[in-house]
């Protein structure tokens, strides 16, 4: 009602806001529909599926909890993985993302919307792509205003690193906590800002959200008192920075303590141990400045030099205890990613397993380009808009993107984190360039035709338009002067320094030549347009394949590669349910989710043992590693093998690791057996123990007869050893394309008479091993 | 409809009086000429039965029996006659009768039906009959167990005599097998084999109920497809479309695999291993069939092959993998037709689907078809009419943004095979007005949601001015 009151004198500015306020909206719902169908290339070129291994599993678990209710999830003890042990999955899952598709599927088919399970799976993470970017808007906004925040949503609904996590399909964890993660800096910065408690507590709501997705929130959890810290240091402590931090940090803790997987890491781990600190300090802090408030400064001193020395005394007492708890605990209370965090190079040094994976590897530079493109030139500009003039939002945003860039750096999976960082700092530098090339071209151009009206006051109108015409012409004519002569290099300057001066200058110094603005806007939108071209080629062509269909064109059409699902299918259809089957740990949650079969190890590596028994009867000649699967109650064993179509990323190429992580645990696997001269090959140079290996055998069993020289595609040579036979196993089945091979173990031979002492001790473990096949947990 | 009640009512009747006084009826007809064909060379058997029959009593006879061994009459999945009229063949679909357990002489619970004459048959009269029977999973595969490169042999058990409850003055049976290897056959003179045909008979004079079982032991590689369980949806929308949604179970019901599943051997000697195996199907659609999908719970299956036609579409298609004997796959074939194809208007106002029965596949036995027409949400009164008994239900399912739900007729039925594709009618009644409740629902939703927008908007929630 007061707004109408104010109506008469300010209609204008508020018939602008309002068109302003719904233009944003518009724009904001256009940037939702750009990102949720610039990740529907997945669908569109191959199919509604679900991609990769990992989002197999949250599948799975999604299927459980649709059909038997939350309860059962929690308390859901799989038997059909890790067997014997089994894996307590309501305990040791992140169950946000599940949560998440669960509640969309319940929600849309309560008001009778049939949509499958699988279907809801396939479109959660480009759903919340499109809640991604409207949360960067919302972040942005903080910081710099409403115009760097569209500028940002735009980037970040389709940066090509963010894209390549939230294709349709690509049902994985990161697909949610990337937005939960923008959403809780959003909250924080706004609770910064507001000084609001309502805030506060959506914040650790949103906080509570982002622990349940993904253990990526040890992130947030210290970067936030990484901030608080800095705004204490630099002296910009203020009851709002108290009011955004400690109730996130009591409330979040208790929240993150209710999710079952992180428990009382919440508070026993070092990775939380930051934020428990800085509570501390931030509460020493804000009495200090109470104090300061009630006493007169004499008084003040006299105080402090009480305080401090006291307060360091207890400070250092408990900084002590916890020392000497977490010294206690063998690897520091830290995990041995978090470790590999801080030290690169700890992974590769003591557990395989995590170095194996590539997305643990360090990045390469051309994946900065191919991740985040031109956005890694626009972040210095953005650094430097936020420094100008630097509030307690805009440090935080500098923070976050210093500290992003370290961990991408560490781990290629952590570009992602980068990627909202960089989307924000370009957002930032684009709209102030922006701001100030057009403001620069408005003053000028008014200011000339201010001239003209004084020249000639009979034709208001017509001259302006000339003029601007004309000079438009011209810029235009200059830009491609410009493109030609000195290329790219010339694109970031002009993006750079006016956005620099700008803010310092302010409007009233900064005026850049008519000409110089023009040139400049367009150069900035032939970025913005590259950058674009870019994504959408990302999405399109490298980062939509689902990798359990294959596809290669050649000169008589298009080739699809279906033999992963042929051989599930055939698994899940052709065997005993409670059969067992062996194969490396990356294929254990696709076996398990479309094969429904039990599989030895999954690619949740928790333990490493077991791999490395896997790994081990995969390197053992075929009497070892019979007796060693069968230990296990395993019935059929799967390999995959790319040999006769080219396939690279087969079991052939991965033996080594099966070797390093089984010799790791059992020493007679060694690794330099299975290396003629420090070189892994499997051409007629290759060691007997090589050659003898299962892994070896099952995948080259008869692959001789397909073109009569055992011609290995993907290694390109001869296999050494052609013709031989297995004694222990027999081809069940193999698929179209050979990629997958599946063997079953031969029953145990009837023993001859003589041996009747063995006979029986084998019978009374055959007996105990048929008590474990019923209670596998037991 | 009138006739066939007529037809029914006058079954019942005779049955009735069958059982009342059976001996006389049954004595009074004889069988001049039997002449019967079974084609062995799927795994569906089909029986060609000619039977010249006779009145020799003196009353007019309304009917007669056909009497089927209790092996077989589970197994019977159809028995069609046509009563051959002068020269010009008139067919004449007679009502299936199941079983007017007749207690004297069903020697071994052999099971009957009954066949109504068109006009009674007169005394001294004589009707030629062409009776058609098909029988599944009557082949038994013998070895149980083949390995890839053997090839699957069957026994075939029948008698070398028609099984009928009249005398038989003269008959012969010819068995067709798909090959020539004939590894035995039970010899019940006259009998003998003349490349794929093994002739019994002719025999002269048996009394009724005479039987000699004989046992035809060959060779028969033909896809041995059988769909355990088929659930057909089809659902109606009136705007324009009728979707099908067909989940198959489908297994090999032959030899069992055994051993070795070697795919070299399989990809390089394809003629000689594996020969007892399949990797095709084909289904033949509708015409202007659209928006076809082939499918099972992991995703898209790539190996697959449409030709639309005038007549009819034909989609070829291979499961994930070659079927051996015992191995499963399923899948799930969708797709989409026109609706005025399929949708029509009965005189009395009601609507009717008017739609193909049975399984698409060719070649195929169901064991179990499950059909569910699927009507529009707000339809009343459903009616299902087929040529033959199926079991018949009502359910209701709830399906995009439904409030009362959509009325399904089940319609349901064992042991289907090709010859089951007859259409069949579904009569509802329907008022268009339903179409729009949804449309209307979203519209009152977003305004719902628009109108709450601008109320909030103009709110002021604070207690305290600003």
């Amino acid at each position: 009602m007061a707004a109408v009151e104010s109506l008469p004198p300010g209609t204008p500015s508020a018939m602008r806001n309002a068109f302003g306020t719904v233009l944003s909206a518009l724009i904001l719902v256009l940037i939702g529909v750009l990102a949720f169908s610039i990740r529907l290339f997945s669908v569109i070129k191959y199919e509604s599926v679900i991609h990769e291994f990992d989002p197999y599993f949250n599948y799975r678990v999604t299927q459980f909890l649709s059909k038997n209710g939350i309860y059962e999830f929690w308390n859901w003890f799989d038997d059909r993985t890790w067997y014997p042990l089994g894996r307590v999955i309501g305990g040791t899952v992140y169950p946000g993302l599940t949560l998440t598709a669960g509640t969309i599927w319940w929600v849309l088919n309560a008001i009778n919307i049939p949509l499958s399970v699988e279907t809801v799976c396939v479109f959660t993470a480009p759903v919340f792509s499109a809640f991604a970017s409207w949360a960067t808007y919302l972040l942005t906004k903080e910081v710099k205003g409403s115009g760097a925040g569209l500028a940002a949503a735009a980037l970040l609904a389709m940066v090509p690193s963010y894209i390549s996590r939230s294709v349709a399909g690509s049902y994985d964890n990161e697909a949610v906590a990337i937005f939960a993660l923008i959403f809780t800096f959003y909250l924080y910065i706004k609770t910064l800002n507001t000084g609001s408690l309502f805030y506060a507590t959506l914040n650790a709501i949103a906080y509570f959200y982002m622990v349940c997705s993904w253990g990526g929130y040890t992130f947030i959890i210290n970067l936030i008192p990484m901030h608080v810290l800095l705004c204490i240091v630099t002296g910009r402590y203020s009851p709002r920075l108290y009011i955004a931090y400690a109730p996130l940090v009591v409330l979040g803790t208790l929240l993150a303590a209710l999710v079952p997987v992180v428990g009382f890491n919440a508070v026993l781990t070092s990775e939380h141990f930051a934020s428990f600190l800085v509570f501390i300090i931030i509460h020493v802090v804000a009495l200090v400045y109470y104090i300061k408030g009630i006493l007169t400064p004499k008084m003040f001193k006299v105080a402090v030099t009480l305080v401090v020395s006291i307060g360091l005394v207890v400070c250092l007492i408990v900084v002590a205890v916890l020392v000497a708890l977490v010294a206690s605990s063998p690897t520091g209370g830290w995990s041995g990613r978090s470790l590999s965090l801080l030290d690169p190079t700890y992974a590769s040094k003591y557990i395989p397993i995590i170095a194996s994976v590539s997305e643990h590897q360090p990045p390469t530079w051309p994946s900065y380009f191919m991740d985040i493109n031109v956005l890694a030139f626009l972040v210095p500009a953005g650094i430097i808009a936020c420094f100008s003039p630097l509030s307690d939002a805009s440090s935080f945003v500098v923070l976050y993107i210093v500290m992003s860039v370290y961990f991408s750096g560490v781990m290629v999976r952590l570009m992602l984190v980068l990627a909202p960082a960089a989307c924000i700092m370009s957002g930032i530098a684009l709209s102030q360039a922006f701001d100030v090339f057009t403001g620069s071209i408005k003053y000028q151009l008014s200011s000339k035709s201010k001239d003209d009206a004084e020249d000639n006051t009979s034709t208001k109108n017509a001259p302006k338009d000339d003029a601007s015409s004309g000079k438009a012409d011209k810029g235009e004519e200059v830009a491609k002067e410009r493109l030609s002569k000195k290329g790219k290099k010339k694109e970031r300057e002009p993006a750079e320094k006016p956005s620099v001066k700008s803010k310092i200058v302010k409007k009233k110094a900064l005026v850049l030549p008519l000409e110089a603005s023009i040139v400049a806007l367009l150069l900035l939108i032939m970025l913005g347009a590259f950058y674009v071209i870019h994504c959408v080629w990302a999405a399109a062509e490298a980062y939509s394949a689902p990798s359990i269909v294959l596809t290669s064109q050649s000169h008589d059409g298009l080739h699809v590669f279906d033999d992963f699902r042929e051989s599930y299918a055939w698994l899940s259809h052709n065997t005993d349910v409670d059969d067992k089957v062996a194969s490396w740990w990356d294929y254990g949650y696709q076996t398990t989710a479309m094969a429904n079969r039990t599989v030895i190890v999954d690619n949740n590596t928790w333990n490493n043992t077991h791999i490395a028994t896997v790994g081990t009867a995969m390197s053992s000649p075929e009497k070892a590693a019979w007796e060693i699967f069968n230990s296990l109650d395993v019935k059929y064993v799967l390999v995959v093998f790319g040999g006769v179509i080219g396939y690279p990323s087969d079991d052939i190429n991965k033996f080594l690791w099966m070797v390093r992580i089984g010799g790791g645990e059992f020493p007679h696997i060694k690794e330099a057996d299975y290396l003629r001269d420090g070189q892994y090959r499997i051409d007629s140079e290759a060691t007997p123990t090589m050659l003898n290996c299962l892994m070896y055998k099952l995948c080259y069993y008869r692959f001789v007869e397909t073109d009569g020289k055992g011609y290995d595609r993907v290694r390109r040579t001869e296999i050494g050893k052609k013709h031989f036979k297995l004694t222990h196993f027999e081809e069940v089945f193999t698929s179209h394309h050979w990629m997958v091979r599946i063997y079953k173990l031969k029953p145990q031979k009837n023993r001859i008479r003589g041996r009747v002492k063995k006979l029986k001790q084998k019978t009374t473990s055959g007996v105990s091993s048929k008590s474990v096949k019923k209670n596998p947990w037991m | 409809m009138a006739a066939r009640n007529w037809i029914f009512a006058v079954a019942v009747a005779v049955a009735v009086f069958l059982s009342l006084s059976t001996f006389s009826s049954a004595q009074d007809l004889q069988i001049v000429n039997a002449e019967r064909r079974i084609d062995l060379s799927s795994h569906i058997v089909k029986a060609f039965l000619t039977l010249k029959v006779e009145n020799i009593g003196k009353d007019p006879a309304a009917d007669m029996l056909l009497a089927f061994p209790p092996t077989q009459i589970k197994n019977l999945a159809m028995v069609q006659a046509l009563a051959v009229m002068g020269k010009k063949k008139k067919k004449t679909y007679l009502p299936l009768d199941v079983k007017p357990t007749e207690q004297p002489d069903a020697p071994n619970d052999a099971g009957y039906f009954l066949v109504s004459f068109a006009t009674p048959l007169g005394p001294g009269e004589t009707v030629t009959l062409e009776v058609l029977y098909i029988l599944t999973h009557s082949l038994e595969p013998f070895p149980v167990e083949i390995t890839q490169s053997e090839s699957q042999l069957v026994y075939y058990h029948d008698s070398a005599v028609v099984l009928s409850p009249y005398h038989v003055k003269q008959q012969t049976t010819f068995f067709k097998t798909p090959s020539t290897r004939v590894e035995s056959f039970t010899s019940v003179e006259p009998a003998n084999r003349a490349g794929k045909e093994i002739k019994y008979g002719p025999y002269e004079d048996r009394a009724p109920y005479s039987y000699a079982p004989v046992i035809v032991h060959f060779e028969n590689n033909s896809p041995f497809a059988v769909v355990e369980e088929l659930v057909r949806e089809i659902e109606i929308s009136h705007w324009g479309s009728l979707q099908i949604t067909e989940n198959y179970r489908l297994t090999h019901g032959g030899a069992r695999h055994k051993g070795v599943f070697s795919r070299v051997e399989y990809q390089s000697r394809r003629s000689i291993t594996g020969s007892s195996s399949f990797n095709a199907l084909l289904a033949v659609l509708p015409p202007r069939v659209n928006s076809v999908y082939y499918r099972d719970d992991i995703g898209n299956i790539s190996t697959s092959h449409l030709r639309t036609g005038f007549k009819k579409s034909e989609l070829e298609f291979e499961p994930r993998y070659p079927l051996f004997g015992g191995w499963r796959a399923t899948f799930v074939i969708g797709y989409r037709v026109p609706l005025e194809d399929y949708l029509f208007e009965a005189p009395d106002g009601r609507r009717y689907l008017n739609f193909t029965f049975g399984c698409p596949l060719v070649e195929t036995i169901v064991n179990k078809l499950t059909l569910k027409v699927v009507l529009p949400e707000g339809s009343k009164d459903p009616s299902a009419v087929l040529p033959f008994t199926v079991n018949q239900d009502l359910q209701v399912k709830y399906s995009y943004l439904d409030i009362v739900g959509r009325t399904v007729v089940v319609l349901q039925k064992d042991n289907v095979v090709p010859t089951h594709n007859v259409p069949f009618q579904v009569y509802y009644t329907f008022k268009p007005i339903y179409m729009l409740a949804e449309p209307l629902m979203l519209v009152s939703a977003f305004f719902f949601v628009f109108v709450t927008s601008l109320a909030y908007v103009h709110i002021d929630l604070n207690i305290v001015k600003k």
